[in-house]
Protein backbone atom coordinates (compact mmCIF):
# COMPACT_ATOMS: atom_id res chain seq x y z
CA UNK A 1 0.00 0.00 0.00
CA UNK A 2 1.13 3.51 -0.95
CA UNK A 3 0.33 6.37 1.66
CA UNK A 4 0.23 9.79 -0.25
CA UNK A 5 0.36 12.75 2.30
CA UNK A 6 -0.04 16.43 2.12
CA UNK A 7 -0.79 18.87 4.84
CA UNK A 8 -0.96 22.31 6.25
CA UNK A 9 -1.60 23.90 9.50
CA UNK A 10 -5.47 22.94 9.62
CA UNK A 11 -5.49 19.51 7.41
CA UNK A 12 -3.93 16.20 6.69
CA UNK A 13 -4.91 15.01 3.40
CA UNK A 14 -3.87 11.38 2.54
CA UNK A 15 -4.49 9.06 -0.45
CA UNK A 16 -4.39 5.41 -0.14
CA UNK A 17 -3.15 3.16 -3.38
CA UNK A 18 -4.00 -0.47 -3.08
CA UNK A 19 -4.99 -2.49 -0.21
CA UNK A 20 -5.57 -1.84 3.87
CA UNK A 21 -5.35 -5.07 5.15
CA UNK A 22 -3.48 -7.08 8.17
CA UNK A 23 -0.64 -5.97 6.19
CA UNK A 24 -0.86 -2.90 5.81
CA UNK A 25 -3.02 -0.98 8.40
CA UNK A 26 -0.17 -0.63 11.01
CA UNK A 27 1.64 1.49 8.04
CA UNK A 28 -1.44 3.64 8.06
CA UNK A 29 -1.58 3.69 11.83
CA UNK A 30 2.27 4.69 12.61
CA UNK A 31 1.21 7.66 9.36
CA UNK A 32 -1.41 8.80 11.22
CA UNK A 33 0.19 8.51 15.16
CA UNK A 34 2.65 11.01 13.70
CA UNK A 35 0.98 13.47 11.23
CA UNK A 36 -2.13 14.02 12.39
CA UNK A 37 -1.00 16.47 15.78
CA UNK A 38 -3.76 19.10 16.70
CA UNK A 39 -5.23 19.52 13.30
CA UNK A 40 -8.93 19.85 12.61
CA UNK A 41 -9.41 18.24 9.61
CA UNK A 42 -8.45 15.05 7.95
CA UNK A 43 -9.83 14.09 4.63
CA UNK A 44 -8.89 10.43 3.43
CA UNK A 45 -8.82 9.97 -0.32
CA UNK A 46 -9.88 5.89 -1.27
CA UNK A 47 -9.87 6.65 -5.51
CA UNK A 48 -7.31 4.08 -5.64
CA UNK A 49 -7.83 1.82 -2.38
CA UNK A 50 -9.23 -1.77 -3.80
CA UNK A 51 -10.24 -3.27 -0.20
CA UNK A 52 -10.22 -3.08 3.59
CA UNK A 53 -10.49 -5.16 5.83
CA UNK A 54 -11.10 -5.38 9.64
CA UNK A 55 -7.55 -4.54 10.36
CA UNK A 56 -8.33 -1.35 8.64
CA UNK A 57 -11.60 -1.07 10.02
CA UNK A 58 -9.78 -1.02 13.22
CA UNK A 59 -7.60 2.06 12.52
CA UNK A 60 -10.47 4.26 10.77
CA UNK A 61 -12.57 3.67 13.76
CA UNK A 62 -9.70 4.63 15.72
CA UNK A 63 -8.82 7.77 13.86
CA UNK A 64 -12.74 8.56 13.78
CA UNK A 65 -12.82 8.81 18.14
CA UNK A 66 -9.70 11.38 17.83
CA UNK A 67 -11.24 13.44 14.61
CA UNK A 68 -14.75 13.38 16.84
CA UNK A 69 -12.97 15.31 19.86
CA UNK A 70 -10.82 17.52 17.65
CA UNK A 71 -12.55 18.43 14.36
CA UNK A 72 -13.72 16.04 11.57
CA UNK A 73 -12.60 13.39 9.17
CA UNK A 74 -14.10 12.83 5.70
CA UNK A 75 -13.54 9.92 3.40
CA UNK A 76 -13.94 10.40 -0.55
CA UNK A 77 -14.06 8.15 -3.61
CA UNK A 78 -15.34 4.93 -1.73
CA UNK A 79 -15.79 1.76 -4.28
CA UNK A 80 -18.29 -0.40 -4.44
CA UNK A 81 -16.32 -3.25 -2.19
CA UNK A 82 -15.44 -0.67 0.39
CA UNK A 83 -18.64 0.97 0.47
CA UNK A 84 -20.19 -2.53 0.56
CA UNK A 85 -17.82 -3.17 3.88
CA UNK A 86 -19.11 -0.14 5.54
CA UNK A 87 -22.77 -1.36 4.85
CA UNK A 88 -22.50 -4.45 6.31
CA UNK A 89 -20.06 -3.59 9.59
CA UNK A 90 -22.32 -0.50 10.40
CA UNK A 91 -19.38 1.21 9.86
CA UNK A 92 -21.34 3.97 7.51
CA UNK A 93 -23.22 5.39 10.22
CA UNK A 94 -19.99 6.26 12.20
CA UNK A 95 -17.99 7.52 9.23
CA UNK A 96 -18.89 10.26 7.12
CA UNK A 97 -18.44 9.45 3.46
CA UNK A 98 -18.88 11.87 0.39
CA UNK B 1 -7.96 -28.86 -6.65
CA UNK B 2 -4.82 -26.39 -5.77
CA UNK B 3 -2.54 -26.62 -2.42
CA UNK B 4 -0.21 -24.26 -0.80
CA UNK B 5 1.40 -24.97 2.30
CA UNK B 6 3.24 -21.98 4.04
CA UNK B 7 3.92 -20.44 7.41
CA UNK B 8 1.09 -19.39 9.15
CA UNK B 9 2.75 -15.47 9.25
CA UNK B 10 1.46 -12.28 8.78
CA UNK B 11 4.34 -11.68 6.00
CA UNK B 12 2.91 -14.72 4.26
CA UNK B 13 -0.59 -13.47 3.53
CA UNK B 14 0.11 -11.32 0.51
CA UNK B 15 1.61 -14.52 -0.89
CA UNK B 16 -1.38 -16.77 0.47
CA UNK B 17 -3.85 -14.45 -1.56
CA UNK B 18 -1.60 -13.73 -4.89
CA UNK B 19 -2.06 -18.36 -5.12
CA UNK B 20 -5.61 -17.58 -4.42
CA UNK B 21 -5.80 -14.98 -7.20
CA UNK B 22 -4.28 -16.63 -9.66
CA UNK B 23 -6.74 -19.01 -9.51
CA UNK B 24 -9.60 -16.42 -10.01
CA UNK B 25 -8.22 -15.24 -12.59
CA UNK B 26 -7.64 -18.26 -14.74
CA UNK B 27 -11.51 -18.37 -14.43
CA UNK B 28 -12.61 -14.97 -15.53
CA UNK B 29 -13.40 -13.85 -11.89
CA UNK B 30 -15.21 -10.59 -11.59
CA UNK B 31 -13.06 -8.31 -9.89
CA UNK B 32 -15.69 -7.76 -7.44
CA UNK B 33 -16.02 -11.24 -6.59
CA UNK B 34 -12.06 -11.63 -6.35
CA UNK B 35 -11.55 -8.27 -3.59
CA UNK B 36 -14.54 -10.35 -1.68
CA UNK B 37 -12.48 -13.44 -1.16
CA UNK B 38 -9.21 -11.03 -0.74
CA UNK B 39 -10.92 -9.53 2.82
CA UNK B 40 -12.06 -12.72 3.61
CA UNK B 41 -8.42 -14.12 3.10
CA UNK B 42 -7.04 -11.40 5.00
CA UNK B 43 -9.46 -12.23 7.55
CA UNK B 44 -9.42 -15.58 8.14
CA UNK B 45 -5.53 -16.55 7.33
CA UNK B 46 -4.97 -13.01 9.60
CA UNK B 47 -6.47 -14.66 12.56
CA UNK B 48 -4.42 -18.30 12.00
CA UNK B 49 -0.95 -16.28 12.10
CA UNK B 50 -1.98 -14.25 14.94
CA UNK B 51 -3.50 -17.11 16.98
CA UNK B 52 -3.20 -21.01 16.09
CA UNK B 53 0.32 -21.54 16.91
CA UNK B 54 1.14 -18.53 19.39
CA UNK B 55 4.27 -18.18 20.79
CA UNK B 56 5.45 -20.69 17.95
CA UNK B 57 5.34 -20.79 14.54
CA UNK B 58 3.31 -23.38 12.38
CA UNK B 59 2.32 -24.66 8.88
CA UNK B 60 -1.15 -23.83 7.27
CA UNK B 61 -2.46 -25.09 3.89
CA UNK B 62 -5.08 -23.24 1.48
CA UNK B 63 -6.88 -25.91 -0.49
CA UNK B 64 -8.80 -23.88 -3.58
CA UNK B 65 -11.50 -26.15 -5.42
CA UNK B 66 -13.56 -25.07 -8.32
CA UNK B 67 -16.78 -26.07 -8.97
CA UNK B 68 -19.00 -25.59 -12.16
CA UNK B 69 -22.82 -25.96 -11.15
CA UNK B 70 -23.21 -22.72 -10.28
CA UNK B 71 -19.57 -22.07 -11.22
CA UNK B 72 -18.26 -21.50 -7.42
CA UNK B 73 -14.98 -21.25 -5.21
CA UNK B 74 -14.27 -23.42 -2.40
CA UNK B 75 -11.07 -22.04 0.23
CA UNK B 76 -10.59 -24.56 3.01
CA UNK B 77 -7.65 -23.35 5.79
CA UNK B 78 -6.01 -26.50 7.18
CA UNK B 79 -4.20 -25.51 10.83
CA UNK B 80 -2.55 -28.10 13.62
CA UNK B 81 -3.10 -25.00 15.99
CA UNK B 82 -4.87 -24.68 19.48
CA UNK B 83 -8.59 -25.84 18.45
CA UNK B 84 -10.51 -22.59 17.53
CA UNK B 85 -13.90 -22.46 15.75
CA UNK B 86 -14.53 -18.94 14.74
CA UNK B 87 -18.11 -19.12 13.97
CA UNK B 88 -18.89 -19.65 17.71
CA UNK B 89 -18.23 -16.03 18.70
CA UNK B 90 -21.70 -14.59 18.58
CA UNK B 91 -21.82 -11.13 16.20
CA UNK B 92 -20.90 -8.01 17.01
CA UNK B 93 -23.56 -5.37 17.46
CA UNK B 94 -22.82 -3.14 14.51
CA UNK B 95 -25.24 -0.36 15.61
CA UNK B 96 -23.39 1.24 18.54
CA UNK B 97 -21.66 4.24 18.10
CA UNK B 98 -17.91 5.01 17.22
CA UNK B 99 -17.68 5.62 21.03
CA UNK B 100 -18.81 2.31 22.33
CA UNK B 101 -17.67 0.44 19.14
CA UNK B 102 -15.52 -3.05 19.76
CA UNK B 103 -13.57 -3.82 16.26
CA UNK B 104 -13.09 -7.67 18.04
CA UNK B 105 -15.43 -10.49 15.74
CA UNK B 106 -16.09 -7.69 12.99
CA UNK B 107 -13.99 -9.62 10.87
CA UNK B 108 -15.26 -13.12 10.68
CA UNK B 109 -18.85 -11.18 10.56
CA UNK B 110 -17.41 -9.31 7.53
CA UNK B 111 -16.43 -12.97 6.46
CA UNK B 112 -20.09 -14.57 7.27
CA UNK B 113 -21.57 -11.67 5.55
CA UNK B 114 -19.39 -11.34 2.43
CA UNK B 115 -19.24 -15.43 1.47
CA UNK B 116 -21.89 -17.69 0.48
CA UNK B 117 -21.27 -20.09 2.71
CA UNK B 118 -18.40 -21.04 5.87
CA UNK B 119 -18.11 -24.22 7.47
CA UNK B 120 -15.61 -25.20 10.50
CA UNK B 121 -14.75 -28.31 11.88
CA UNK B 122 -11.84 -29.77 14.26
CA UNK B 123 -10.60 -33.29 13.00
CA UNK B 124 -7.47 -35.28 13.65
CA UNK B 125 -6.18 -32.45 15.66
CA UNK B 126 -7.01 -29.84 12.95
CA UNK B 127 -8.67 -26.87 12.52
CA UNK B 128 -10.35 -27.11 9.12
CA UNK B 129 -12.71 -23.65 7.73
CA UNK B 130 -13.95 -23.54 4.56
CA UNK B 131 -15.75 -20.74 2.61
CA UNK B 132 -17.45 -20.79 -0.73
CA UNK B 133 -18.26 -18.05 -3.15
CA UNK B 134 -20.14 -18.47 -6.12
CA UNK B 135 -18.05 -16.25 -8.71
CA UNK B 136 -21.02 -14.32 -10.60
Amino acid sequence: MNIIKDQTDRSLNIALEGRLDTTTAPQLETELKQSIGDRAELNLDFAKLEYISSAGLRVLLAAQKLMNRQGKMVIRNVNDVISEVFEVTGFSDILTIE
Amino acid sequence: MKELTIDATIENAAAVTAFVDGQLEQLGCPAKTQMKVDIAIDELFGNIANYAYTPGIGAVTVRVEVTDDPPAVAITFIDRGVPYDPLAKEDPDITLSAKDRQIGGLGIYMVKKMMDDITYEYKDGQNILKIRKEIW
